[in-house]
């Protein structure tokens, strides 16, 4: 009895048990309406597990996250258009062209520090919409790109994988989104993990006790950016067409809606956010304009009364109670 | 070991340290005193490239390390620590302590993502690491507990702690018992003095006259940013520069 | 040459309006530490309480500027006690933030209560001039010849007044003037009133020629940002000088090089400034 108790609760078997249960909602959900907030959902969380890395551990105001989802969204569906690459290689020479100007944004902004860095790379993500908007013979200009191709079906041991339906997509993009989970959760548990706090906590301590700040925060934001691209690649081929909007700084400010009031500095957090936020979103649809003062008031709230966010709150409140325990 | 040459700092008009020269010697103490604002901390950031020299040169070993980021200084082998207590508040102990041996650690990025064997390896020496350092200022008992918690002494020790675990060669102290009451004081003499039998040559800034007439090899005096007298304790104690430039100056004995 | 100088005229006008939204900020940003991302929407609501006052309650346009500066230096006030004062402790990301969230809120609630139609004033100054050779309407000599004074009555204020000598002591050195016991909040109070109001104004000057839409403090606000880390931080001279050289490169970029990419001519420049220069071109603290 008490082995089986044990087992229950062990945190990789109900990992493991959510892991099934998530993929058996394709088989469940007849509703496409709801496979594409799922969907939805999948592609924004990896975003925002993105985010969450260079502003939640790293402790970097990086306002540029919607222009690099933006680009990594344009590059794949121009590589797939244009040039007639697959899905597969377009997602990753996508990601590798969005880190390298990533690279090249964060070194001249990276040694900026809190608003400065927050305001330089806002007025990059300004620029990549205004290109997305008027490189007219690149992205389309304002027109967008449309007809994006989805991925080609697959053959992986004798069976076919087709991304033409949506449990097809869905099932691609929970892929992509458990493996940027286990990369955020590898980081954040390891010695680097450990490096990308310190460079929060305290940038002097850090730099004394032989760690390079600069190289420490480079290599967060690349990261970051990588894991933004696959999520803009993923909106690339589920939407089938994009425009400039998507590269825009309201995408960077909705994305920090999600891992704000999720948690910041937390690897559930950014998800429960993307969850709640899309959810209401969508409950609150028709109330348009309505939904959007909702967002703001809740960033403000959030941001003063409880600015560790939901997780964040839970954990702290939990802390609390096992103090007063023991 | 370490040679200060004709070390300057000026911040515009004000000579913070002016053509200050003077060394530190394989496994000794040295103390470097002197009256409020006479630059001692200047000349610890302008050693661990926290400040750009405005002149002169800082030569650690025969190698030149003037203008060097603080990064580069920590790895070589100069460890600090910071007036106002400097420690990872948010962190444990045991987690202060990892984090700081880490710069002796190869791993990266894709070691962690990937679990490679290096970087499981790397994991574990730090955390070996941590609790050898933890067991060496005292703190091995409290190594769980939030950095937050511990009183203002054992955080004091734990910044000791934490540039211990970047096995340095030289330590340099600013100001370790700088609120730190008497009855407090002689562990955490004997934990320096502990260090120093080790191997490890400090470096001490100090206003407590007491602890550093017992400890130090050698005392280094500025004023003004200028060096008015170097020698042992007991000279001096009794060079008449030393004693005009306290003058008025109510010190601890 | 004609389109040289008028392309520096238009330059100018617009620089006045780059200038006093700057003002505003950099009084909130550089003496308060506020960074008050929502300044920009702050200059919008200016515009459409001024449009308000004119078209539905048939004031006088100086009258409704008037009106709108007043309810504007209210709703600073209002958001500082509300939202900023609070943070003021906390990091600085957490101030950005709480301003995007008043972003989203008055954004949002504009396009509410007004629509996200341009609208257009009723024809005011509209009389054309001939200027040395460059034919402009009396709007843009408005602009600028109530910048200018604008701009002058705030120097004054800071120079003459107590209220304004407690501003530039707390500029100069924060310690020092708290020890003197320089009532902080009060400061507050005035630096949110005076920067809003003068936001108000630069959006209902702009706004009879260049029009009323919900977007409309977007860009002027991150150039405002960009105006006062070039310029410095808290430094008059400095935003002012500022803002009429980013208006100035525009214009002038605009005519000479391409309409499509002027815009993004000050952010270009500020990732470049930088990157050479962390703490900006005259700071000394980097925030």
């Amino acid at each position: 009895m008490k082995a089986i108790k044990s087992i229950i609760t062990n945190k990789y078997f109900l990992g493991l048990v959510l892991i099934l249960l998530i993929c058996l909602v394709p088989v469940f959900i007849t509703s496409k309406y709801l496979m594409h907030i799922f969907i939805l959902m999948l592609i924004w969380s990896i975003a925002a597990l993105a985010l969450n890395l260079i502003m939640g551990y790293t402790g970097q105001a990086n306002l540029a996250h919607g222009g690099f989802f933006g680009i990594g969204a344009y590059a794949t569906a121009l590589l797939m258009l244009k040039l007639g690459f697959g899905f597969w290689p377009a997602l990753i020479i996508a990601a590798i062209i969005t880190s390298i100007i990533g690279f090249l944004i964060g070194l001249p902004t990276l040694r900026t520090k809190g608003s400065y860095f927050a305001i330089g790379t806002l007025c990059f993500n300004v620029i990549v919409f205004i290109a997305a908007e008027r490189w007219e013979s690149l992205t389309g200009g304002a027109r967008g790109v449309i007809g994006i191709p989805q991925p080609a079906p697959i053959s992986f041991l004798g069976v076919t994988f087709t991304f033409s339906s949506l449990a097809g997509m869905f099932y691609l993009c929970f892929f992509l989104f458990l493996i940027t989970l286990i990369i955020k959760y590898r980081i954040v548990h390891s010695l680097v993990g450990r490096s990308l706090i310190a460079v929060r906590e305290n940038e002097d301590l850090t730099s004394s006790i032989g760690l390079d700040t600069m190289r420490t925060k480079i290599i967060s934001f690349v990261t970051s950016v990588f894991l933004a691209s696959l999520a803009g690649s993923l909106y690339a081929v589920y939407i089938g067409f994009l425009d400039p909007e998507i590269a825009s700084h309201h995408v960077t400010f909705e994305v920090l809606l999600f891992v704000v009031l999720g948690g910041i500095g937390t690897i559930s957090g950014p998800i429960v956010g993307t969850i709640i936020v899309t959810l209401l979103g969508e409950i609150l649809h028709f109330l348009d304009a309505y939904r959007l003062v909702a967002y703001g008031l809740v960033l403000v709230l959030v941001i003063i009364f409880m600015p560790q966010g939901i997780v964040g709150g839970i954990r702290a409140l939990r802390q609390r109670m096992g103090e007063r325990n023991s | 070991m370490l040679e200060v040459r004709n070390l300057s700092k000026f911040f515009g008009g004000l000579r913070a340290v002016n053509d200050l020269s003077f060394r530190i010697e394989k496994g000794e103490i040295l103390s470097i005193i002197g009256p409020n604002g006479s630059g001692k901390s200047t000349v610890f950031n302008l050693i661990t490239g926290f400040y750009e020299p405005t002149y002169g040169q800082v030569l650690y070993t025969g190698e030149d390390i003037t203008g060097l980021k603080p990064h580069v200084i920590a790895r070589k082998g100069i460890a600090r620590t910071f007036q106002h207590t400097t420690i990872y508040l948010q962190n444990t102990v045991q987690g202060n302590l990892v984090i700081a041996h880490r710069l002796r650690t190869k791993s990266g990025i894709f070691g962690a993502i990937l679990r490679t064997a290096r970087s499981r390896r790397d994991e574990k020496i730090c955390l070996e690491k941590a609790d050898e350092v933890a067991e060496l200022i005292g703190l091995y008992g409290k190594r769980f507990l939030p950095a937050s918690v511990l009183s203002q002494e054992e955080q004091k020790r734990l910044a000791i702690g934490i540039a211990m675990a970047t096995d340095p060669q030289l330590l340099l102290l600013d100001e370790p018992m700088g609120g730190v009451t008497d009855r407090e004081m002689g562990p955490l003499v004997k934990l320096i003095q502990k260090i120093n039998e080790q191997g490890v040559t400090i470096g001490l800034i100090e206003h407590k006259m007491g602890v550093v007439m017992s400890i130090s090899n050698r005392v280094v005096v500025l004023n003004y940013g200028q060096k008015i007298a170097e020698g042992i304790p007991a000279e001096v104690s009794k060079s008449k520069e030393v004693i005009e430039a306290y003058l008025g100056e109510d010190y601890h004995a | 040459m004609d389109l040289l100088f008028q392309q520096t005229l238009n330059g100018i006008m617009v620089g006045s309006v780059y200038a006093l939204v700057a003002l505003g900020l950099t009084l909130e940003y550089g003496i308060l530490n506020i960074p008050n991302f929502a300044h920009g929407v702050l200059y919008t609501l200016g515009a459409y309480l001024t449009f308000l006052t004119v078209t539905a309650l048939g004031y006088n346009y100086w009258v409704a500027i008037g009106c709108a500066m007043l309810a504007l230096a209210i709703m600073g006030i209002i958001i500082d006690r509300l939202v900023f004062h609070p943070l003021v402790n906390a990091p600085h990301l957490n101030s950005f933030i709480a301003a995007i969230g008043l972003i989203y809120i008055f954004k949002a609630g504009m396009l509410i209560i007004w629509g996200p139609d341009f609208k257009r004033f009723p024809p005011i100054n509209e009389e054309v001039i001939n200027f040395l050779g460059a034919t402009i309407t009396t709007q843009r000599i408005i602009i600028v010849v109530v910048t200018a004074l604008l701009i002058v009555l705030l120097n004054l204020f800071i120079k003459k007044t107590m209220a304004g000598m407690s501003i530039e002591a707390l500029a100069q050195d924060r310690e020092g003037a708290l020890l003197a016991g320089i009532n902080v909040k009060k400061v507050e109070t005035i630096v949110f009133a005076v920067g809003s109001a003068m936001a108000a104004v630069a959006a209902a000057l702009i706004s009879p020629i260049f029009l009323v839409y919900n977007t409309m403090g977007d860009a002027v606000i991150l150039k405002a940002f960009v105006i006062i880390i070039l310029g410095g931080m808290g430094s008059i001279p400095g935003a002012v000088i500022g803002g009429y050289i980013i208006g100035l490169v525009e214009s002038l970029g605009g005519a000479y090089l391409s309409t499509d990419y002027n815009e993004i001519v000050a952010f270009a420049i500020l990732i470049g400034v930088l990157a050479v220069k962390p703490t900006g071109l005259f700071g000394t603290r980097s925030h």
